[in-house]
């Protein structure tokens, strides 16, 4: 190494020191990694960054959806003809259902109003296009074609057509970030439809959920199906999350350890639906203190904020 | 500016444009679908590594910082997670380049895999410290793979600098 290009080597313009850039920039490094980590302030910076590099990831991604779009483009008559009969099949049997639900609909807002009930929120979204699985090894994370440009904002809930995907982390000016429901720790609030029971659901990283904290002797079974439960503000009533698939009771501990898989296609998929944000909640009731049962009650307002700061 | 020691060709001074284009060409390589399949190896690291190795006075910390913020963008991550790997790696690289370039190719390769391996160590201590998800074995092996790339990559990446210095069109061969 004789040095840059044949000139001798600087000897009296170095520069600072080796160790002294290193120390600076790894200072800098361990300063924003906290900063984004603990405070998410940076998320200006992380826009403009992401204006540069988005369109060049979207070229990148062009050979990877070409592939896709040639196989599906040769699929073949009889696959197409196969499922589109299933298709009608499905639509027929859900047809009964759907043409009364305009009806039901009607009608529960009538009752509704008769008990002078607040009225159900109505789940409206727009449908984006998944563009592809974030590189992150570390998360489950997707990229979806829509953001700021298209009115979404972070904590917004996407839904396919059978269940919850997740919720949108972050958005960028032309594209957002979704988590999905199966990313270590995060939260959604669920009920069981069978018992009505309402607990909280995490993911566990590796494709299932686990629904924890629940007494080992809860009214709880395989096959249960877990809905969202809406009391977090983020997710409407209702929605269809995960099925309990296996159950360990151990009289070791007081908590039974329940796993749960996604009804949703979590791992695959097209395109989500992203429903719009709810209606913000009216404010608590001030503490009472010393009424029985209202130790609890901070748990779980505890737990609601923690589902909120991990949307926002 | 010879490919080791041992040669005895003295190669071509360095292009800096071609250090930012086969950076760049790094970065997009990176963004590729395939990132997700395992055993694909960090591109940037690798490339970056190398000029490190090779051109410590032109591409340093400063390149590793920079760099390693748009993988933290791209990827999603927490920022400052590539950017703390891949500036502690320019940094060794840099160190070691005098005694790295020393040995044959082979060798040299041998030498880099520690420095790539702790690149993918540091990100994953990182990342686990502040509780994320745990990656699959393929994570670790993606430095392996970049390892066994260092002989084509350094080939491939001082083809420019083999021109011969005087350009003759009707030079016979």
């Amino acid at each position: 190494m004789a040095g840059i290009d044949h000139a001798p080597p600087p000897f009296f313009k170095q520069g600072p020191a080796p160790l002294a850039l290193l120390t600076f920039y790894i200072a800098v490094s361990l300063a924003i990694f906290v900063v984004d980590l603990r405070f998410k302030s940076l998320d200006l910076l992380r826009q403009s960054i992401a204006l540069v590099v988005d369109p060049v990831q979207r070229v990148a991604q062009t050979p990877g959806s070409l592939v896709d779009y040639a196989a599906s483009y040769l699929q073949g008559m009889r696959g197409l003809q196969h499922e589109n009969n299933e298709l009608k099949h499905a639509q027929l049997t859900t047809a009964p259902n759907l043409q009364r639900l305009a009806q039901l609909e009607a009608e529960n807002e009538r009752l509704r109003k008769l008990l002078s009930v607040k009225e159900r929120e109505k789940a409206n979204g727009q449908v984006t296009q998944i563009l592809y699985t974030a590189r992150d090894p570390f998360s489950r994370k997707i990229i979806v074609d829509k953001g700021q440009q298209a009115g979404i904002v972070a904590g917004q809930p996407a839904i396919d057509e059978t269940g919850v995907v997740g919720q949108v982390t972050r958005v960028f000016p032309f594209s957002a970030e979704i988590t999905l429901i199966t990313d270590k720790d995060q939260v959604v609030p669920v009920q069981i439809v069978r018992s009505g029971q309402r607990s909280v659901v995490f993911g566990l990283g590796n494709g299932q959920l686990e629904l924890r904290y629940m007494p080992a002797n809860a009214d709880i079974q395989i096959g249960d199906v877990l809905v969202t439960s809406g009391l977090d503000g983020i997710y409407l009533p209702g929605f269809p999350v995960a099925r309990i698939v296996n159950i360990e009771r151990d009289s070791a501990y007081s908590f039974a350890r329940i796993f749960c898989v996604p009804i949703a296609g979590v791992e695959n998929f097209g395109e989500v639906m992203v429903l719009d944000p709810r209606q913000p909640l009216p404010p608590a009731p001030p503490e009472s203190a010393g009424r029985p049962g209202s130790s609890d009650k901070p748990g779980l307002g505890g737990k609601k904020k923690k589902t909120m700061a991990k949307g926002n | 500016m010879q490919p080791t020691f041992s040669s005895s060709r003295i190669l071509q001074p360095v292009q800096p444009w071609f250090i930012f284009f086969s950076l760049a060409g790094a970065v997009v390589l990176n963004f590729l679908p395939t990132a997700h399949w395992p055993g694909v190896p960090d591109w940037v690291a690798l490339v970056l590594c190398f000029w490190c190795i090779r051109e410590f006075r032109r591409v340093g910390m400063g390149w590793a910082f920079v760099l390693g913020l748009l993988m933290d963008v791209a990827d999603g991550a927490v920022l400052g997670q590539h950017c703390f790997a891949y500036v502690l790696l320019a940094y060794t690289s840099a160190a070691l380049s005098r005694r790295i370039l020393w040995f044959p190719l082979v060798q040299q390769a041998l030498q880099v895999l520690p420095l790539l391996l702790a690149t993918q160590v540091f990100q994953a201590l990182m990342r686990l410290a502040v509780g994320a998800d745990v990656p699959g074995w393929g994570y670790f092996i993606g430095p392996v793979v970049a390892t066994l790339l260092w002989i084509p990559a350094t080939f491939i990446l001082l083809l420019p600098q083999y021109r011969p210095v005087e350009q003759d069109p009707n030079r016979p061969i």
